[in-house]
C-alpha cells in the first residue's frame, strides 16, 4: 500500500521489503536514449501502473526488468536479489524466472502454436520443480481452473482459442512459476471490451488470492484506474509524474499528464487540436 | 476531362433534398469460410443523411468492418451479397470499371493501419496524387499543389517536403493524417472511416479526431465512423448504430446512448468498460464471448445466451427492429426494459 | 481484434497431420509422393526383386531389344536393363539421401545458432557461409575425387558441404523470425536455456520448412550425383547406378539402341521432378500455415 498520499510524489526505493525496486535506470540504443533515469519501487502485493505512449520507454523498462534487455546504467532489484546484469548460470536464470514474470500484449504470438495449454504449463513446472507427473497434473488443473479455462480449452491448440482464451493461457503460464511480481505489458489492449472486462476481473481475483505484485504497462487510463494503486507517467523515457493512481488521474499536475487525461473520450468530450505535438507524431529517427 | 461514364455511373449532382446520401437496405453477405458459405452480415439496414456523422460500434465478429467494405465494394472474392446499397439513389452493385472508380472517389475509405495500405516503395506525393491524375485527369502540377494544400488542412505544414518522402519516414499519426488528406483530395461526399485511430496513441487519436471532425464540418461531408469504442463514437457522431453477430441491434442518437440505451447489449457493453473516474470493485463483465454472424443460431436472438434480461420469448425467433423513443432496437422486450438499462454505478 | 473464425479442431496426431499435409498438396503432389514411394521401395528391396542378374555380363546378348520378361531389353554388356534399374535405385537414392542429411543437419545447426545468438557469432557464420557459396557442388566433388579417389562417399561429402550454405540461408531467415516471437521471449523469461528453446520450440516450428527444403534438395542432389557418376567420379562400375548407366550406354544412342540410356534417364528425371513438385507444394504449405 502507498506510504504517502502526497499527490505527485512517492519516494522511490525507500522500503527495504519492496518486491521490486528500480533505481536510476537508463537505456541507450546508440545515440537514442530510450529510458532516462527512471526509479520506482513496489511493495509486496502492491500494484504500479507505468503509463505512457509510444516512445515513452515503458516497454523497454519491462524488458530490462525481465532480462530481455541490458540496462546501460542503473540497478534493478527483485525480492532482494540484484538483477541489473545478465544471469550467469542456468540456476540463476530459473531463480529470476520465479521472481518476476511477464504477460505480453499480443495473444496471437505469445504462445507456441504447437503446444496446448496443459503442455505449456507442464513445461514451466518441469523447469522449476522436480515434481512427479501426477503432482504436476494436479497443479495444471489448479492453474487452468484459476484462469477460467475448461478441459476442452486446456487441451486445444492456440489456433482453436480466441484472443481472450489465449491470454488466459499466457497468464496461467506466468503464474506457474509462482512469481512475486507479474508484469502485464498491455496485456488486455488487444482484447474486445467485454473480454477485457473478464480478464481484468480475473487479474484482480488473482491478486487477491496469490498476493502477487502487479506492474501494469498501459496507455489506457481507465484500465489503469481499475487495476492499480500507484502510477508513474512516462514521456520520452523520463518520469514526469507519479503518485497514487486516483490522484494522478483526477488531479494531474504535469501538462503532459493533463493532456493525456484530456484526450480520453467520454460523454460530452469534444476533440480539440492541441499545441504540444502529440506523442508518436515526431518523425522516426532517420 | 475524364470519359463520360455510362448510365450506371454515379453522377455527383446535387442530392434531391430528402433522399438519403447512403441507403443500405436488407444487406446480407455470405463469405466462403473453410469452403462453406456462411453469413457475416444479416439484414443490415440504415441510411445516412447528407452531412451526418454516423457511428458503427461493435466487437470482433460484429460485422462493422464488413459493412464498410460492402459499401465500398471491397468484399473478398466469392462473397454473396443480397439486399441493396444505394448511393445518392444509384445502386452501387451495378457499377463497374470507370463508374466504380469514380464512385470510390466519392465514397472514400480510410483504413485502420495506414502502413498496410501504402506501398513502401512509392513516395507520398505519387500515392496522394494518383487518383487525381488518373481518374480526374488533373495535370500533375495542379495535383501536387492541391495535395500540399490538403496536407496543410490536416496540420502538416511542410507539405512540399513530405510529398518527397516515403511512408517509413513518417510516424503512424503523420501517415494517418496523410491518408485522410489523400482521401479528401477527390472531394468525396462520403467518408468511410474504419477504425482510423485504433492503432494510434491516445493523444494522437485526439488530434486526428479533431482534424476529422473539423474537416467534415468544413466540407459538409457525411461520415460513417467505425470503432469498437462506444465513447469515441458517442463523442463525435450524431447517431450511432451498435452491431452484434452481423446484425444491427440498436440505432440511437449518440447523446442518448449512454444514459438511455435501448438494447441490453449496448448497456452491457457500456457497463463492461472500466471508468476512468472511479475504481469499481469488479467490472460488470458479460459472460461468454462475442459471436460472429456465422456462429449465431438463425432462429433466436443472437445475444440471448449472454443477456441478463433474456426470457423464453427471446429464443423463439430473431427479433425485428422495434422503434422506441426515436431509436431502433432489436429486442422483444425493448418497451418494458426502457429506462431500466442505463449504467448503474457499482457500490 | 480479429474476428473469430471457426477452426474445426482436427486430430493432432502426427500421422493424421502428415496425411493431411499430403492431401493438401493436390493431385500432382500425391502423384509425386507415389513415384517417390516406389523409388524408395525399390531402393530398399531392389536386390531381392530384380528378376535377373544385374551384374554378370553376357556380351552375346548386348543391345538386344525388349523380349518376353526382359521388358527393357539388354544393355551394352548384355545385362537386363530393368533389373539394373531396380537394383540401381539403391545407390541412386542413397547418395542424395546422404547429401540431404549431411547438408540439412549442418545447415540447420549453423542457422539456428546464428539466429539465436545473433551479433558476432551470426556475422562470423554468415561470412563463412558466403565463402562456401563460391564453390559449385560439382567442382567440389571433382576436387574431392582428385584428392580422395573416385567413389560415392567422397562425392556425397563434397556435395553436402556445397549445399550447406543454401540450407543455412533459408533456415536462418525462418529461425530469426521465430526467435523474435513473444513466446520465445516468454520462455527466456521463465529461465529456459537457449539450446532447450531451440530444440523444443524453434526447430519444431520451422520443421515444415525444413521438410520442404530437404525434399527440394533431394532432387538437386540426385542430378548432381548422377552427373558425377556420369563423369566416372562417383559410383564405379559394375555397381548399377542410374547415372553410370547413362554414361556406359550412351554409345548405343547413335548406333540405334537408345533404350538403356533413355530408361535410366527417365528414372532420374521422374524421381527428380517428383521431389521438386512435392517439395514446392510442401514449401507453399509451410509458408501459408495458420498460427
Amino acid at each position: 500500500m502507498p506510504e504517502t498520499a502526497v499527490p505527485g510524489a512517492t519516494t522511490p526505493g525507500a522500503n527495504g521489503k519492496a518486491a521490486l525496486a528500480v533505481s536510476g535506470l537508463r537505456k541507450e540504443f546508440g545515440p537514442l536514449v530510450a529510458v532516462d533515469g527512471v526509479s520506482f519501487a513496489i511493495p509486496e502485493a502492491g500494484s504500479l501502473a507505468i503509463v505512457g505512449e509510444s516512445g515513452s520507454g515503458k516497454t523497454t523498462i519491462a524488458r530490462m526488468i525481465v532480462g530481455l534487455e541490458r540496462p546501460t546504467q542503473g540497478t534493478i532489484t527483485a525480492c532482494g536479489n540484484d538483477r541489473s546484469r545478465p544471469a550467469r548460470s542456468a540456476r540463476d536464470r530459473r531463480r529470476r524466472g520465479r521472481e518476476v514474470q511477464i504477460v505480453f500484449q499480443d495473444p496471437y504470438t505469445s504462445l507456441d502454436p504447437r503446444q496446448n495449454a496443459e503442455a505449456t504449463i507442464d513445461e514451466v513446472l518441469r523447469l522449476h520443480h522436480g515434481w512427479p507427473a501426477d503432482r504436476r497434473r494436479t497443479r495444471i488443473a489448479e492453474l487452468t481452473g484459476l484462469v477460467g479455462l475448461d478441459a476442452r480449452q486446456s487441451r486445444a491448440l492456440p489456433r482453436a482459442l480466441s484472443g481472450g482464451q489465449r491470454q488466459r493461457v499466457a497468464i496461467a503460464r506466468a503464474l506457474a512459476a509462482e512469481p512475486r511480481v507479474l508484469i502485464l505489458d498491455e496485456s488486455v489492449a488487444a482484447l474486445d471490451v467485454s473480454i477485457q472486462a473478464q480478464v481484468l476481473n480475473l487479474l484482480a481475483d488473482i491478486r487477491d488470492e496469490t498476493r502477487v505484485s502487479f506492474i501494469l504497462i498501459s496507455h489506457d487510463l481507465a484500465v489503469v484506474r481499475q487495476l492499480t494503486d500507484e502510477a508513474i507517467v512516462l514521456r520520452r523515457g523520463q518520469v514526469v509524474e507519479r503518485g497514487p493512481t486516483a490522484h494522478v488521474l483526477d488531479d494531474p499536475q504535469h501538462p503532459y499528464t493533463q493532456r493525456l487525461r484530456a484526450s480520453v473520450p467520454r460523454p460530452g468530450w469534444k476533440p480539440r487540436r492541441g499545441k504540444l505535438p502529440a506523442a508518436g507524431e515526431e518523425d522516426p529517427t532517420p | 476531362m475524364s470519359d463520360q461514364a455510362p448510365a450506371a455511373a454515379v453522377t455527383p449532382a446535387e442530392a434531391t433534398p430528402g433522399t438519403p446520401l447512403l441507403d443500405v437496405d436488407g444487406l446480407t453477405v455470405r463469405l466462403p469460410i473453410e469452403g462453406i458459405h456462411r453469413p457475416v452480415l444479416r439484414d443490415v439496414s440504415f441510411s445516412l443523411r447528407q452531412g451526418e456523422a454516423f457511428g458503427l460500434v461493435g466487437e470482433s465478429g460484429s460485422g462493422k468492418s464488413m459493412t464498410a467494405r460492402a459499401i465500398d465494394r471491397l468484399l473478398p472474392a466469392g462473397a454473396q451479397v443480397k439486399g441493396s446499397i444505394r448511393f445518392d439513389g444509384n445502386d452501387v452493385s451495378a457499377l463497374t470499371g470507370a463508374g466504380l472508380r469514380q464512385y470510390r472517389g466519392q465514397a472514400a475509405m480510410i483504413f485502420q493501419d495506414p502502413r498496410a495500405h501504402t506501398n513502401p516503395v512509392r513516395r507520398i506525393g505519387d500515392f496522394m496524387t494518383e487518383a487525381l491524375r488518373t481518374n480526374l485527369s488533373v495535370p500533375a502540377g495542379q495535383a501536387r499543389a492541391r495535395a500540399v494544400d490538403m496536407l496543410t488542412q490536416v496540420g502538416i505544414d511542410d507539405g512540399e517536403r513530405r510529398l518527397q518522402q516515403y511512408p517509413h519516414q513518417l510516424s503512424g499519426g503523420m501517415l494517418q493524417r496523410v491518408m485522410i488528406a489523400a482521401a479528401l483530395l477527390t472531394k468525396p461526399r462520403l467518408l468511410l472511416a474504419d477504425e482510423p485511430t485504433t492503432a494510434l496513441d491516445v493523444t494522437t487519436q485526439a488530434e486526428v479526431m479533431a482534424i476529422l471532425d473539423g474537416l467534415r464540418r468544413e466540407f459538409g461531408l457525411t461520415m460513417l465512423f467505425i470503432t469498437h469504442d462506444l465513447e469515441l463514437a458517442a463523442a463525435i457522431c450524431d447517431r450511432t448504430a451498435v452491431m452484434y453477430a452481423g446484425q444491427i441491434v440498436e440505432i440511437r442518437r449518440s447523446s442518448l446512448l449512454h444514459d438511455d440505451p435501448l438494447h441490453p447489449y449496448t448497456a452491457a457493453l457500456a457497463a463492461a468498460r472500466p471508468d476512468i473516474a472511479q475504481t469499481a470493485h469488479r467490472l460488470r463483465a458479460i459472460p461468454g464471448r462475442p459471436l460472429s454472424a456465422f456462429e449465431a443460431p438463425l432462429d433466436e436472438c443472437a445475444f440471448a445466451p449472454r443477456c441478463p434480461h433474456a426470457q423464453d420469448a427471446c429464443l423463439t425467433a430473431v427479433p425485428g427492429l422495434t422503434e422506441t423513443g426515436g431509436g431502433l432496437s432489436r429486442c422483444v422486450r425493448t418497451h418494458e426494459l426502457r429506462g431500466k438499462l442505463q449504467v448503474a454505478s457499482d457500490a | 481484434m480479429t474476428a473469430a473464425v471457426p477452426v474445426t479442431v482436427r486430430s493432432t496426431t502426427r500421422g493424421a497431420r502428415a496425411v493431411g499435409m499430403l492431401r493438401a498438396t493436390g493431385p500432382a503432389g500425391i502423384a509425386s509422393a507415389i513415384i517417390i514411394a516406389v523409388a524408395i521401395f525399390m531402393a530398399i528391396f531392389g536386390t531381392w526383386l530384380a528378376p535377373f542378374d544385374p551384374i554378370t555380363p553376357n556380351l552375346s546378348l548386348a543391345w538386344v531389344g525388349p523380349t518376353g520378361a526382359h521388358l527393357l531389353g539388354y544393355d551394352f554388356e548384355g545385362r537386363d536393363v530393368l533389373s539394373r534399374l531396380i537394383v540401381g535405385a539403391r545407390t541412386s537414392m542413397l547418395g542424395p539421401l546422404a547429401v540431404v542429411l549431411g547438408s540439412m543437419i549442418a545447415g540447420a545447426l549453423l542457422a539456428v545458432a546464428a539466429a539465436w545468438r545473433g551479433g558476432t557469432l551470426d556475422a562470423f557464420i554468415s561470412s563463412g557461409l558466403d565463402v562456401l557459396f563460391a564453390f559449385p557442388g560439382i567442382l567440389l566433388a571433382v576436387l574431392a575425387a582428385a584428392v580422395f579417389g573416385a567413389g560415392l562417399t567422397a562425392a556425397a561429402i563434397a556435395l553436402s558441404i556445397a549445399y550447406m550454405p543454401y540450407v543455412a540461408r533459408v533456415l536462418r531467415g525462418a529461425a530469426l523470425k521465430e526467435r523474435s516471437q513473444p513466446y520465445v521471449a516468454a520462455l527466456e523469461v521463465q529461465g529456459a536455456s537457449g539450446p532447450s528453446i531451440c530444440l523444443r520450440h524453434l526447430i519444431p516450428n520451422i520443421m515444415p520448412l525444413i521438410v520442404a527444403q530437404a525434399t527440394i534438395l533431394f532432387g538437386y542432389a540426385m542430378v548432381d550425383l548422377a552427373a558425377i557418376s556420369f563423369l566416372g567420379l562417383g559410383v564405379q562400375p559394375p555397381e548399377p547406378n542410374w547415372g553410370v548407366m547413362i554414361s556406359e550406354n550412351q554409345v548405343g544412342i547413335p548406333q540405334g539402341y537408345p533404350l538403356p540410356a533413355l530408361a535410366a534417364c527417365v528414372c532420374i528425371v521422374a524421381v527428380v521432378i517428383a521431389f521438386n513438385v512435392l517439395g514446392e507444394r510442401l514449401f507453399e504449405q509451410a509458408q501459408a500455415a495458420p498460427r
